[in-house]
């Protein structure tokens, strides 16, 4: 079963915002002159910025806020967000691989940005039981 | 680069205690677009039976913190942070993390491999309350990228 894909824009503003609440602050998330030094096309997100949006689509799957047991990813490519009143976006799907005797559902989860696979080996493992 | 094997298995003493704040979870969770009442609002929170409001599953990565600087920061482990990349994370959950919690990690290197000319070093954190209630373990791959 395939869950219905959830988009969402990433701008700097999100990035700055999600630096100071997470206490990340590598400038590589907020200066392009720093990110293009160390050999990066521009700006890029936090990978955790990339997982925690990965991880509000599958809360909303889940219908639960609290409902996730295990959740994984392995970043592979870098989400570049160019400094435009758009940004970017990042598209997050996943199909229900398994449900299990004891009332959890495995998702394997895709995350895509500009077409371009951002995350692989991307699981979450959710109690869809109260 | 190149990293020293042998810290494999090595566990590091345990963080000063975290304390979960609520106005901290709220302003995570606004920084992620997360809208769901039990992320902003006790009454709502406790309707699911918690305390206090919930933190979104990636959060415990603000906990952790402390503890990976720990590793990273390790001079006998050489890491140099400027060229550290994140390969992967995982988090098991035994319960979510509430606001009021008082969180201490205790800090395991699981993996330390050199491939390629890179260094590949993962740790396992389990984070649990102060009074020892098991809340999260987390896993965190990071790769450090070899001299070009």
């Amino acid at each position: 079963m395939e869950l219905p894909t959830q988009t969402y824009r990433v701008t700097r503003a999100d990035l700055v915002r999600y630096a100071g609440a997470s206490g990340d602050f590598n400038r590589i998330h907020w200066s392009d002159r720093v990110a293009t030094d160390v050999g990066l096309p521009g700006v890029i997100a936090h990978g955790m910025f990339t997982m925690a949006l990965v991880g509000r689509a599958v809360t909303g799957w889940a219908g639960a806020p609290d409902a996730v047991v295990d959740f994984g990813v392995r970043f592979t490519r870098p989400v570049v967000v160019p400094d435009t009143d758009e940004g970017t976006e990042i598209e997050v799907s996943a199909v229900v691989k398994e449900v299990t005797e004891d009332g959890l559902t495995r998702l394997d989860i895709t995350a895509t940005c500009q077409g371009e696979k951002v995350l692989s080996q991307a699981r979450a493992l959710i109690r869809t039981t109260r | 680069m190149s990293l020293d094997p042998s810290f494999v298995g090595r566990t590091y003493p345990p963080t000063a205690p975290y304390q979960v704040g609520r106005e901290k979870i709220r302003e995570f969770a606004t920084a992620i677009g997360a809208t769901d009442p039990a992320h902003h609002d006790p009454e709502a929170a406790r309707s699911l039976g918690h305390a206090d409001v919930v933190a979104p599953p990636t959060f415990p990565v603000l906990v952790t913190m402390a503890a990976s600087r720990q590793i990273v920061e390790d001079p006998a482990l050489g890491v140099d942070y400027s060229r550290v990349v994140h390969g992967d994370q995982r988090f098991a959950y035994t319960r979510p993390v509430v606001a009021g919690d008082e969180l201490v990690c205790v800090s395991t290197i699981e993996e330390v491999t050199t491939r390629g000319g890179h260094g590949f070093l993962t740790t396992r954190t389990d984070v649990s309350t102060v009074d020892g209630e098991p809340v999260v373990a987390v896993w965190s791959k990071i790769v450090v990228r070899g001299e070009a």
